[in-house]
């Protein structure tokens, strides 16, 4: 192939378009949640001497645990451009269905089917990745928007969790759920552990398996993932059963750590769940993003939710304030994309 | 003579770099009204670059653009629409959600007093203007569902008829067949004739000669010849382009050539047994040796791009089916017909590649699960990227470097390259030379010819005669989803070609 010898090469090209302007306009998408937190965390520690001490770093951490362990899988589905809105259900289900397949004290009015823990976890955990593969065959097999398969799953899995309780409230779980939801160890609470062990596997998934680089390239462009001959349809239905499982585990989990199984316990986790994907700068349109910006992500959130309680202001409020917030990170999400696209410019 | 009227556009000594990358160095460059400007050069030497920057794409650059001999500055595509200047850029940039004629009337849609869009108007108008053209499309059926030609010309057809003073064509013919090349140039010399200056970017050196009154030549982002058309050859226009001695490059197979005798000794790697696909295809069978090259030709809408996708798991054959050495196979999908050793090059760059992600994953995608199964070897990957871009000349040679920021040229190789570094059982290629210019494309059909005496079984479809010409060592012509006619081991050429089709 001669003719390259007929063309002078230009001056050593730098590895990207250089300058500065154009990294700091490429890399928004984590610089711009990541300022949002220090923002949010010296506010806080100025406005209340109560904030910025070691006891509420610990709270902070146990606040954003369950999210952080949903939050895994869902980061998975976004960075395939797809959502998950049955999150908040399977694990609402899963934690109830634990409940029910343990041993419950004889006030507790439930017919339930008690068997030992560990087979009341498998059960349970069996129960999520079904309700996760049957969400991956509606997306994949039948061609069900992602959107609207898993909001049909919401409903499927409010209506298990209700036949199951019957409007009852179960308290027991296996022993070893109840010591990771609401014990600790060495005074860090063992949920905390879990959850940075799940975002840490997460992290290790997607930046050095192939199957996390396929999870990136389906998002970044699913044509293209199919003409290179991946399996596209697989690769979705993984992300979504590794999606309800992570809210599986978070459910069970989190009934230890409420303390309590009962009907719509986690209906507020669907929405922290995608605002932590998103806020950290996860892009909706696929292919950007990961663990590292999920985690960021969680800590706006969880600073949020736990400053807003050390400064005095009308609780009202504070939905409102946490509104805006949500939607400053979506204009800055979605602004991100096009500034990437003109950064090269 | 058009030369002694003021020039519509004027660029002097522009200069353009992207980071550490200079890809425009002191160009100037004129457009006369009446005038068709014909822009030819290597790929990456920066033809795009200048059209952008003259369309408002790129708004940062040193030097002076002067419109009818006044500076201007403009801050955005915006701006240049309002000063008359049209551009159909190389990479499709239609709305494929949008009707047919939405498309064609984009952002001047015909409203009444109240501001109502004029549907049946438009319907009306749209469909007026694309049968000028020769477009025989409903302009009521979403863009996205035609083929990728057909989309090309009514992208092109949206310019064409904004009533812009300048207008841009950047390859506007890549995918097009020749009649419909034929209608686009008698409606771009009547735009010209009425006073229209239009430039015209090609690596088809022969429609640049047909088309052009004016040629400019750019090397290496410096603009290295310009001279009137009827004063130049395409040798000198090679040479110009790329250097001596490569101007037996591109033949233009107007004389016969014969084509060699099929190697009957060797095995059959897919044969195809009565394809028959909606109204798409009808009854389609060929079989293809190891060691040799089918080309598959025919008129845009023929069946090829149907055909291709058969081959390769992305739809199912109605009836018929296909034998991989000998054994029947359905594929459900893509990875299926990859692990059965079948590599494939879509005809559209746009659903192929990564843009955002760099050179290197867009390289190795098809053969991670070859160098690991479960972990990723990224050193291992960059070596395999660096080799292919060196084997095809990929420029800038920066593996590291986001798909998106190469040239259209030098990412339609990135496409190829990433099913060369483990060579498969059979080698799909549609329109595998669509945008690269001459050297690279003999580099191209040197490298399948090295695959195919390496004993791989290469199907090329395209609907240029000369990328099957100067591939194929038998040619079958499909028409309207048929197969029509068979060339081997006999005389074939670019006449004989286009009267079977
Ligand atoms: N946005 C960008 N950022 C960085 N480099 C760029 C960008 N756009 C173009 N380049 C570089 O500038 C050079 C010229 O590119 P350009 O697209 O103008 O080439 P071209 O002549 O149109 O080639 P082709 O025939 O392949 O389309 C190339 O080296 C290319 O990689
Ligand atoms: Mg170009």
């Amino acid at each position: 192939m001669a003719h390259g010898e007929t063309v002078p090469m230009p001056e050593a090209p730098p590895r990207r378009a250089g300058g500065i302007g154009p990294l700091l306009r490429s890399q928004m998408r984590n610089i711009a949640p990541f300022l949002t937190l220090i923002f949010l965390t010296a506010f806080f520690a100025l406005a209340s001497p109560s904030f910025a001490t070691l006891d509420n770093v610990g709270n902070i951490l146990t606040q954003v645990s369950v999210t952080g362990i949903i939050a895994v899988g869902l980061t998975f589905v976004i960075l395939c451009a797809e959502i998950d809105l049955s999150i908040a259900a399977i694990a609402n289900v899963t934690g109830i269905a634990v409940a029910f397949f343990t041993m419950q004290d004889s006030y507790v009015n439930i017919a339930n089917l008690p068997m030992p823990g560990f087979a009341a976890i498998l059960l349970a955990l069996a129960l999520c990745a079904l309700l996760g593969a049957v969400n991956a065959f509606g997306l994949t097999v039948i061609g069900i928007p992602s959107f609207i398969m898993t909001l049909a799953m919401m409903q499927i899995a409010a209506g298990i969790s209700a036949m199951l309780v019957r409007g009852q409230i179960a308290y027991k779980v296996p022993p070893i759920i109840t010591t990771l939801g609401s014990s600790s160890i060495a005074g860090i609470p063992w949920i905390v552990i879990v959850a940075a062990l799940m975002l840490l596997l997460g992290h290790l998934v997607l930046t050095y398996t192939r199957f996390g680089r396929y999870v990136y390239m389906v998002g970044g462009n699913r044509e293209a993932a199919e003409y290179s001959g991946l399996n596209v349809k697989l690769i979705l239905g993984s992300v979504m059963v590794i999606s309800a499982v992570c809210s599986g585990i978070g459910g069970m989990l989190g009934v230890a750590h409420f303390g309590s199984a009962q009907q719509n316990e986690f209906d507020t986790y669907l929405l922290d769940s995608i605002a932590a994907v998103v806020v950290g700068g996860t892009s909706l349109f696929g292919g950007r993003g990961g663990i590292g910006n999920t985690i960021v992500g969680l800590f706006v959130l969880g600073v949020l939710n736990n400053g807003l309680d050390h400064v005095n202001i009308d609780s009202f409020l504070k939905i409102l304030i946490r509104g805006l917030i949500l939607l400053a990170a979506l204009v800055i999400n979605v602004y991100a994309q096009r500034l990437r696209a003109k950064a090269a410019d | 003579m058009s030369d002694s009227r003021r020039p519509l556009l004027e660029l002097q000594d522009i200069t353009k770099s992207f980071g550490g990358v200079t890809a425009l160095r002191g160009v100037d460059f004129t457009v006369r009204p009446g005038e068709i400007h014909g822009l030819v050069g290597e790929n990456g030497a920066g033809k795009s670059t200048l059209m952008k920057i003259i369309a408002g794409v790129h708004t940062g650059f040193s030097g002076r653009f002067l419109l009818d001999g006044r500076e201007v500055h403009f801050r955005s595509v915006r701006d240049a629409r309002a000063a008359g200047i049209a551009m159909v850029h190389q990479e499709l940039s239609v709305a494929p959600d949008l009707t047919v004629a939405e498309n064609v009337f984009l952002g001047n849609q015909p409203t009444n007093a109240l501001g109502v869009v004029q549907w049946r108007r438009m319907a009306r108008e749209a469909a007026e203007q694309l049968k000028n053209l020769g477009i025989d499309a409903d302009p009521m059926s979403r863009l996205g569902d035609l083929p990728i030609g057909l989309q090309q010309l009514i992208e092109i057809a949206r310019v064409l008829f904004s009533g812009a003073r300048i207008i841009i064509l950047d390859e506007p013919t890549s995918a097009l067949s020749p009649p419909e090349v034929e209608r686009l140039f008698s409606t771009l010399r009547k735009l010209r004739d009425q006073g229209t200056g239009i430039i015209f970017i090609s690596h088809f050196i022969e429609d640049i000669l047909l088309i052009s009154d004016e040629v400019t030549v750019f090397r290496n982002g410096r603009k290295i010849m310009e001279t009137r058309a009827a004063e130049t050859s395409k040798a000198a226009l090679i040479e110009a382009m790329i250097g001596k001695g490569r101007d037996a490059l591109e033949d233009s197979y107007t004389h016969d050539i014969t084509l060699p005798a099929p190697p009957l000794d060797k095995p059959v790697v897919v044969e195809a047994d009565g394809l028959s696909l909606a109204r798409n295809l009808k009854r389609v069978s060929f079989a293809v040796r190891a060691g040799e090259v089918l080309g598959i030709y025919g008129f845009m809408g023929c069946g090829q791009l149907e055909l291709a996708r058969i081959l390769f798991g992305k739809l199912a054959p109605d009836t018929g089916e296909l034998r991989v050495a000998g054994e029947r196979n359905r594929f459900k999908s893509t990875a299926d017909a990859r692990r059965a050793g079948i590599a494939f090059v879509p005809e559209s760059r746009r659903d192929m590649l990564f843009l955002q992600e760099p050179v290197y994953k867009n390289v190795s995608i098809s053969i991670l699960d070859r160098i690991n199964a479960v972990l990723l070897k990224p050193a291992r990957e960059r070596a395999l990227a660096k080799r292919q871009v060196e084997q095809l000349q990929i420029r800038p040679a920066d593996v590291e470097i986001d798909l998106g920021l190469l040239s259209g040229g030098n990412q339609q190789k990135v496409a190829l390259a990433k099913w060369l570094s483990h060579p498969p059982r059979l080698l799909v290629l549609c329109e595998p030379t669509r945008g690269m210019d001459v050297g690279a494309k003999s580099d191209v059909i040197g490298i399948v010819r090295k695959l195919r005496d390496q004993g791989i079984a290469v199907i090329v479809l395209s609907t240029e005669p000369e990328t099957v010409l100067s591939l194929a060592d038998r040619v079958i012509v499909l028409k309207r989803g048929e197969v029509v006619r068979e060339f081997a081991g006999e005389a074939i050429s670019k006449d004989r070609l286009l009267e079977a089709a």
